[in-house]
């Protein structure tokens, strides 16, 4: 294996794009170290993304943020004015493991990585995130829904880098939450997850929502029937109802040592009117 | 495969080490530096028994590269004690009998500095959030989230006693 920490994106393409054999970007490592010392990947490339700096900045645009994918979630959580903006991407963010995780664990990774169950990956595409792609054929933009296709699977091209990703402006009486299920309080993985982004009108009425569903599928779920419930309404009982029923329709989970499917459903219903419910009272406050 | 030469800093010292591209932070520490204090428990971030600073940020070292390192600053748990002096939080997990065994110590002990170094002043919930990626086969967690909180007490400059 060979270790390269290259300082600019041309750079860091050009080595991908070099390369013989299999390649691995490395942002944090906390997915792709345990991956290499179980020897489930053996690239003869790695290279080290923490030294290209578009990769390692948040900062405002258009209103909104562009946040670079390899910045760590203990920064995320630092950084007050993206958390105002946004308070569910950066507590999806927060909750990847440990303290220790979180020093290291980058946006970047846990969304390449393409686990189904990975955390700010729900909150990322209910924010209707944009990620900003690099690769040997120039830069190109994708929603962050098109990127996972499968457990370990992603749309990326060969030699293709995720450099950042773009939060848009918000309009008032706006916000988002992220919850999951896990058995235990701390350090362990989804058994469901579910982020929603939503705007309110000035009278109260919701004009805009976005619902997505984490560990009920092969990849993360953006589910508009859900969405749809919750649009035009009040976001009162009876909507909360017609969201947990879409959701709970959405899901094809499998059963694991975490949950069986029919605990997965039943538990994407309930964390989905949770979270409807916590960015409501958020959306109202602004 | 040629190694990669480093030069980094390490507890303040300047050091310099040749390194396979594949070896881990914690395997560098522990065979090329005989820094032996950072332990491994599980090797895949799950204990903290590993657990360093890296740039002042915790990490475990178990999932840094070696190779990573060049320009950046670590310090392990030999960095802790002041020559012969044990700092505050070494003190109070010896008068709380906070480790048994001892392999999660050094990782604990690392861990909760950096949370007093960040926040004098926790509650038993933080500590108990904070070191959640620390795990202790042996003392059931409460000597050491006691001896946390009475060495930020004492940091803090109030009498505190242990029992
Ligand atoms: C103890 C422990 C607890 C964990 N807990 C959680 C948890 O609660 N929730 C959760 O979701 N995850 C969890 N994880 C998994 C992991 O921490 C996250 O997925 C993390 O976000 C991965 O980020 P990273 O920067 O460490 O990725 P890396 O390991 O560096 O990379 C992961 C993969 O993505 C690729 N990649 C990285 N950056 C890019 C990029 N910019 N462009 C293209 N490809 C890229 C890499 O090549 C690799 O294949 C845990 C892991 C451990 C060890
Ligand atoms: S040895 Fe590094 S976390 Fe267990
Ligand atoms: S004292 Fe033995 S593991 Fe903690």
């Amino acid at each position: 294996m060979r270790y390269e920490a290259p300082e600019t994106l041309d750079a860091a393409v050009a080595l991908l794009a070099g390369a013989d054999g299999e390649t691995r970007l490395l942002a944090g490592g906390t997915d792709l170290l345990v991956q290499l010392r179980a020897e489930m990947i053996e690239p003869a490339l790695v290279v080290d993304v923490k030294r290209i700096p578009e990769l390692c900045a948040i900062a405002a645009e258009d209103g909104g943020f562009r946040i670079g994918a390899a910045v760590t979630g203990a920064e995320l959580g630092e950084h007050a004015a993206l958390k105002a903006a946004w308070p569910g991407v950066v507590e999806a963010a927060e909750l990847i493991g440990s303290t220790q995780i979180q020093g290291r664990a980058t946006l970047g990774g846990n969304l390449c990585n393409a686990s189904p169950a990975a955390d700010s990956v729900p909150a990322l595409i209910a924010a209707g995130a944009t990620a900003s792609i690099a690769g040997p054929h120039g830069r190109r933009q994708a929603p962050v829904e098109e990127i996972v296709t499968g457990p370990g699977e992603t749309s990326l091209a060969k030699g293709e880098i995720v450099v950042s990703f773009l939060l848009p402006a918000r309009p008032p009486h706006s916000s988002d939450a992220y919850l999951r299920f896990i058995p235990r309080t701390e350090m362990d993985i989804a058994v469901v997850g579910v982020g929603i982004s939503l705007t309110l009108d000035e009278s109260g009425t919701c004009g805009a929502a976005r619902v997505v569903l984490g560990a009920v599928a092969e990849r993360v779920l953006l589910v508009p029937e859900a969405a749809e419930a919750l649009i035009g309404t009040a976001v009162d009982e009876a909507a909360l109802a017609r969201l947990g029923e879409a959701a709970s329709a959405a899901c094809r989970p499998i059963d694991d040592k975490r949950g069986t499917k029919e605990y997965r459903i039943k538990v994407a219903a309930v964390l989905a009117r949770r979270a409807a419910q916590i960015a409501l009272e958020r959306a109202r406050r602004n | 495969m040629a190694k990669v030469h480093v030069a980094t800093t390490i507890n303040g010292d300047a050091v310099e080490f040749l390194c396979e591209a594949d070896e881990t932070l914690l395997d560098v520490l522990r065979d090329e530096l005989h820094l032996t204090g950072s332990k491994e428990g599980c090797g895949s971030g799950d204990c903290g028994a590993c657990s360093v600073m890296l740039d002042g940020r915790l990490v475990c070292a178990c999932l840094v590269l070696g190779a990573e390192l060049g320009g950046r600053a670590v310090e392990t748990i030999e960095n802790m004690a002041d020559g012969e002096v044990l700092h505050p939080l070494q003190r109070k997990f010896l008068e709380h009998a906070a480790l048994q065994c001892g392999v999660c110590t050094p990782g604990i002990l690392v861990a909760a500095k950096a949370l007093l170094d960040k926040n004098p002043e926790p509650s038993e919930t933080e500590v108990r959030y904070w070191l959640a990626g620390n795990l202790c086969r042996c003392t059931g967690y409460d000597k050491i989230v006691r001896a946390v909180l009475d060495a930020a007490g004492e940091m803090r400059g109030e009498l505190t006693h242990a029992e």
